[in-house]
């Protein structure tokens, strides 16, 4: 018998391991003091973090909070020990004006209708966000959501929002009358002229005499009344929502054989990526009026939201392009291969693989635009850092810097950081891969 | 190259050639850009019949079989498929990829969807079969195809061989009159191309027609009734399989053979 041979007359039993590799123990030294150099790194970075919050959290934690001008906080400040004004933070002016950070000048005795709108848009967002989790039923609620939002922000008449909706019933109607006549692509462009036409010419005609017969409707709200995080998530969610499809769109048109559909995406893509959002903010607000015709007034708000959306949806465009371009060939092949039409494989086998490998870039754009909505206040409208503005102007809280600016802050932070650990969340749920 | 190891021989009762025309392809001519690709092809399948297109690689038979559901273009000649003819009119396409199965090198199974729903996909989706019954034909398929029990799986968590034969029953389900596989075994381990050839041989047995693309040409001696040698994009020699190993006429056939035999 050779030295290489070897038999194991019997075998191991398992042991537990070693106790100084499990437990808080074991992690502490595997993570945080695994070799001297790492010590000394863990033992620096405690101390960094201990300088930092030992200056940050005194001055978070200022006895403050009923303070109404700035002098009081000062003087509260300095009862208690402090060094004058700058050794605490003067919430007062949060207390003071926090309601006027949510809502704006929106009208107090109708905040119902904001909250209400809001609470709403949660409940018919919930079938999209958590589909199989919340009753399906709630999606008809989603799909009249759109119309009611701005009723309930907005007010007025209830035929305003009963009308626009007419026009979607209206372009579905006449796609399921001729498409048997005319063929699916003359439908599909009927489906988009008679919406149009009810809505530019028809339906003004259409509200005046409903609301003049049989006039239903809530107080209306002005526009230059909206402000503070009411108009920011307004203006967000309408150009998140928006801009998904219409992203969806541009790419898919930027990916088309058909040479004009294609060249009038790469156009518009471009076009607006190459441009300042700032800039086509301007032009919402003074060089639309331009070119408008006298006499027609089109809303501020409704301006901004056009452009926020466009902005948006161009960024979208190139996020889904991305999820186009990664999934491979074979997919395409496979559902011709089975013969589903460009729209249902797009659908049901494209569509969802694409979005989801864009997750994480669909969710960062939607966050950058959710941010970019602060932009707005240099044209004049009063998000929450143009009413921040205001309020540092008051001779109340005249030299108030950080505390208005960390509570905005804070604010967007958690809207933000919501979307991202949700983006996570979808990304689990919809890993069917199984690397 | 390892013959067919079957354990089993090959019904050949239900295997007869019919006279009727499944595939009529004449003077076809494709081009990539400047690149000849296809050179004057003239075919014709019957029904029944079992063709395995062989050559080395480059010579065109993937796209060859590709452009019987056209998945590629051709630029010159005519295709007919089961009396309709492939053109740009996009009604007949969908129609003949409707009535044309078709199993890829790389399985192509839908990954987000279960093994099922790749199944009831198109049978409900284009054929407009209700839920229900085309879910009990997918199961029939996946019986026959001897993976029920994965049915709720994603395609990620399967083997090679199994989403291979998935894949070969998602077209099934469609009820197809024409199989095409374009190298189904190409990219499996050996034990796994065993249990893809068995599924093929099978459907063979029941009469299905079918064009292979393939190198296993164990597979053609047992199954085929024609084999097809192609190179530089021409059919450059075809005939039964017992003639065509044995007693190779072409001088490229015959080098073809001597390398992978």
């Amino acid at each position: 018998m050779s030295d290489l041979s070897f038999v194991r007359s019997e075998m191991l039993e398992e042991k537990a391991p070693p106790p100084s590799s499990v437990g808080v123990v074991g992690w502490a030294r595997e993570n945080l003091f695994d070799g001297w150099f790492n010590s000394i790194l863990t033992v620096a970075s405690l101390g960094a973090i201990f300088f930092v919050l030992s200056a940050i959290l005194p001055w978070v934690f200022s006895p403050t909070w009923n303070g109404t001008s700035l002098n009081e906080c000062r003087d509260i400040l300095a009862s208690a020990g402090g060094e004058g004004g700058h050794g605490g933070a003067c919430w007062g002016v949060i207390r003071e004006r926090w309601i006027q950070l949510i809502f704006g000048f929106y009208p107090a005795e109708l905040y119902w209708r904001p909250i209400l709108a809001f609470i709403l848009l949660g409940v018919s967002l919930s079938p999209i966000l958590f589909a199989g989790s919340v009753p399906g039923k709630l999606i008809w609620l989603s799909a009249v959501y759109p119309f009611v939002f701005p009723w309930l922000l907005w007010g007025g008449t209830i035929w305003a929002p009963f009308g626009a909706l007419l026009g979607f019933v209206f372009g579905y109607g006449a796609y399921r009358l001729l498409a048997p006549v005319i063929g699916g692509l003359g439908a599909l462009i009927a489906a988009i002229v008679v919406p149009i036409i009810w809505w530019l010419v028809l339906m003004g005609g259409f509200v005046s005499f409903m609301d003049a017969n049989l006039g239903i409707g809530i107080e209306a709200v002005e526009s230059r009344k909206f402000g503070g995080f009411m108009l920011s998530i307004t203006i967000g969610v309408v150009a998140i929502a928006c801009s998904l499809p219409l992203g969806v769109i541009l790419a898919l048109g930027r990916q088309s054989d058909l040479l004009i559909v294609k060249s009038l995406s790469v156009g518009f893509i471009e076009f607006i990526r190459g441009v300042p959002l700032i800039t086509l903010l301007f032009v919402a607000s003074t060089l639309l009026n331009i070119f408008l015709p006298p006499g027609t007034s089109f809303d501020i708000i409704l301006r901004v939201l056009i452009m926020v959306t466009l902005f948006a949806s161009a960024y979208m465009a190139e996020v889904v392009r991305g999820g186009l371009a990664a999934l491979p060939k074979g997919q395409y092949e496979a559902a011709d291969a089975l013969g589903l039409d460009y729209w249902k494989s797009q659908r049901l086998i494209i569509m969802p693989q694409a979005l989801k490998i864009s997750i994480p870039g669909i969710v960062s754009t939607f966050i950058g635009v959710f941010k970019d909505t602060t932009l707005v206040s240099i044209i004049g409208l009063l998000d929450p850092l143009g009413l921040s503005q205001g309020i540092r102007a008051n001779a109340e809280w005249n030299g108030i810097v950080w505390e208005i600016y960390g509570f905005i802050a804070f604010m967007f932070f958690i809207f933000c950081f919501s979307m991202s650990r949700y983006s996570m969340y979808l990304e689990r749920r919809l890993r069917t891969d199984h690397r | 190259m390892s013959d067919l190891a079957l354990d089993r021989t090959v019904d050949r009762s239900h295997m007869s050639v019919s006279d009727k025309v499944a595939i009529e392809i004449s003077g076809m001519n494709k081009w990539y850009g400047a690149f000849h690709v296809l050179r004057d092809i003239n075919l014709t399948v019957y029904e029944g019949e079992r063709i395995v297109i062989c050559g080395p690689s480059g010579s065109g038979k993937s796209t060859l079989i590709r452009c019987i559901n056209r998945l590629e273009e051709h630029q010159e000649g005519s295709i007919v498929v089961d009396g309709t003819e492939l053109s740009s009119d996009l009604k007949n396409v969908d129609k003949v990829r409707s009535e044309v199965g078709m199993v890829f090198q790389h399985f192509n199974l839908f990954p987000h969807l279960t093994v099922l729903e790749n199944l009831t996909l198109a049978p409900i989706w284009v054929r407009k079969t209700p839920r229900k019954e085309a879910e009990e034909t997918a199961m029939h398929y996946l019986e026959k195809v001897k993976i029920p029990e994965q049915a709720l799986k994603f395609p990620g968590q399967l083997s090679g061989g199994q989403q291979q034969r998935v894949a070969i029953a998602r077209s099934l389900c469609m009820k197809p009159r024409i199989m095409l596989f374009d190298e189904p075994t190409s990219a499996l381990d050996p034990e796994m191309i065993k249990e893809v050839l068995e599924t093929m041989i099978e459907l063979a047995e029941e009469g299905m027609t079918m064009l292979c693309v393939t190198h296993e040409m164990g597979f053609a001696k047992e199954v085929a009734n024609r084999v097809i040698f192609m190179d530089a994009g021409q059919i450059v020699e075809q005939n039964e399989p017992n003639e065509f190993f044995d007693n190779p006429q072409s001088e490229r056939t015959q080098l073809f053979l001597s390398q992978i035999l």
